[in-house]
């Protein structure tokens, strides 16, 4: 079997917008997300800067029963799955249930909830540790609790791959329609902004060290000097098209590509993005859009930026990357992009990048300060995790 | 600590506190001799409990907790734990 897989439904938390609508307005409007962190005393760390949610109140959306046993990321992860089914007009408790998985990507499990719980532990003693803090840390636990809240029991996993993982997700979920099962929800979502999660991502390096929020987060501009860590992400529901259709469904488009690969002795990124694009056989010149993967890291973004001029010519297709008014959102990041690629496609409009000046150099049609107009049918996702995943996700309206 | 009393109540709270409501749960009807698991604490919420009950009333639990799997059982083995009021 070789279903179709489509896409019917986007649900989106960012720091710059929460909801499909929020978020694709604020987009358009190159409004950024990115400022001086506040969930937590962030002064004297290197990294000030982040993308944070604010005005989430995860008790407006969610039962208390789930408050004590979830961290703020597997909470983010529960809303925007509900936003997701509901703007599929899905209601999985009409559904069967084995007929309905979740795949979502991680890359950090719930850090806030853990770094309370190990305080707990070691200044006060085990007793004090919560019993939730079993799961509550763990990488799968996103995909487990929204399986639990909406009885969704059939195929479910988690991919931890670093930013990869938002496109690594989707394609799973593709895989599992392939075999049968008729709607998936997908994605990912990472939310890292305490003070533990912080010195992680410090540990890892990367991170701007810039106050200016304008300055921060600079990808293929030679001021490029790292990048700012948010929070937040999308979840997508995945449908088999014909059952789509069957049921009237209003259809962003298909995943119509994805390959991932592994860096070795040389990058595998320009192989991800042929691999890709053979699948949904597809020709280059038939990308109408390319969502960026946007390290802001000189070499980074010199291997990104030879890729597409080596695969679509010197400036031979339109480059974005609106997660400079996010941050990089990890596992996120790519379900975020993927989710904003379908909403490009519906309206005809690149987002932009935002506050970058473009390097010459990098030979990038890079789409910036406002939205462009076009006429668009078929994007291309690039997404890289840390030391050498890579994945590309071609998708048509 | 000097807690010589343990009510329903007290139980409620100590549930609310550790595991929130479960969603379409009454706790204010009559759930004295309802299974937690029918009222929608899973065995986790239930740990989670006994351990806040621990920390509060300074008494061990897990040995003699047994077959408690309701409200009312519940009280009675936390009762039956604490040091006898002086008269």
């Amino acid at each position: 079997m070789n279903a179709s897989a489509v896409v019917t439904g986007l649900g989106v938390t960012a720091p710059n917008g929460l909801g499909v609508r929020d978020y694709w307005n604020a987009t358009l409007a190159g409004k950024s997300g990115i400022g001086p962190l506040t969930h937590f005393d962030a002064a004297s760390y290197p990294a000030r800067l982040a993308g944070e949610i604010n005005g989430f109140t995860a008790e407006e959306h969610l039962p208390s029963r789930l408050m004590p046993q979830t961290d703020r990321v597997t909470r983010l992860s529960l809303v925007a799955a509900d936003w997701a089914l509901a703007d599929a007009r899905v209601r999985p408790a009409e559904l069967p249930a084995f007929d309905l998985g979740v795949i979502t990507a991680s890359s950090a499990g719930g850090f806030e909830f853990s770094q309370r719980e190990l305080k707990n532990l070691w200044s006060r003693g085990g007793q004090y540790v919560s019993a939730y803090q079993s799961f509550a840390w763990f990488y799968a636990v996103n995909t487990g609790q929204i399986s639990i809240r909406n009885g969704m029991r059939g195929p479910s996993g988690v991919v931890v791959t670093d930013q990869a993982g938002g496109l690594d997700a989707v394609a799973q979920a593709r895989r599992q329609i392939r075999k049968g099962t008729s709607l998936m929800l997908a994605g990912g979502v990472d939310a890292l902004l305490c003070s533990w999660g912080w010195v992680g991502l410090h540990a890892g390096g990367r991170l701007s060290t810039a106050d200016e929020p304008t300055h921060a987060y600079l990808p293929f501009d030679d001021r490029a000097d790292g990048h700012v860590p948010g929070e937040g992400g999308a979840l997508l529901t995945l449908e088999a098209a014909d059952a789509a259709r069957a049921r009237g469904a209003r259809v962003y488009g298909e995943i119509a590509g994805y390959a991932a690969t592994f860096d070795g002795r040389e990058t595998g990124l320009r192989r991800a993005v042929e691999l890709a694009l053979a699948d949904a056989k597809t020709p280059p010149g038939d990308v109408d859009v390319v969502f960026a993967d946007a390290a802001a890291e000189a070499d980074l973004d010199g291997v990104e930026a030879y890729t597409l001029v080596t695969v679509f010519g010197p400036h031979g297709v339109p480059v974005t990357a609106p997660k400079t008014m996010t941050g990089r959102l990890y596992a996120g990041a790519a379900a975020l992009d993927l989710s904003t690629a379908f909403l490009a496609l519906e309206d005809g409009l690149i987002p932009p990048t935002v506050h970058v000046e473009p390097a010459d150099r990098h030979g990038l049609d890079l789409v910036v300060s406002q939205p462009r107009a076009a006429r668009l049918r078929t994007a291309l996702i690039l997404a890289r995790g840390h030391d050498g995943f890579n994945s590309a996700m071609v998708v048509r309206s | 600590m000097s807690h010589t009393t343990f009510t329903f109540d007290d139980l409620k709270r100590i549930l609310l506190e550790g595991s929130g409501v479960p969603e379409g749960a009454d706790l204010d009807a009559d759930i004295h001799d309802t299974q937690f698991a029918d009222i929608g604490y899973d065995s986790l919420a239930l740990l989670e409990t006994v351990g806040r009950v621990e920390r509060e009333y300074g008494i061990d639990l897990e040995s003699v907790l047994g077959d408690a799997t309701t409200p009312r059982a519940f009280v009675d083995v936390v009762r039956a734990q604490l040091p006898v009021q002086a008269a």
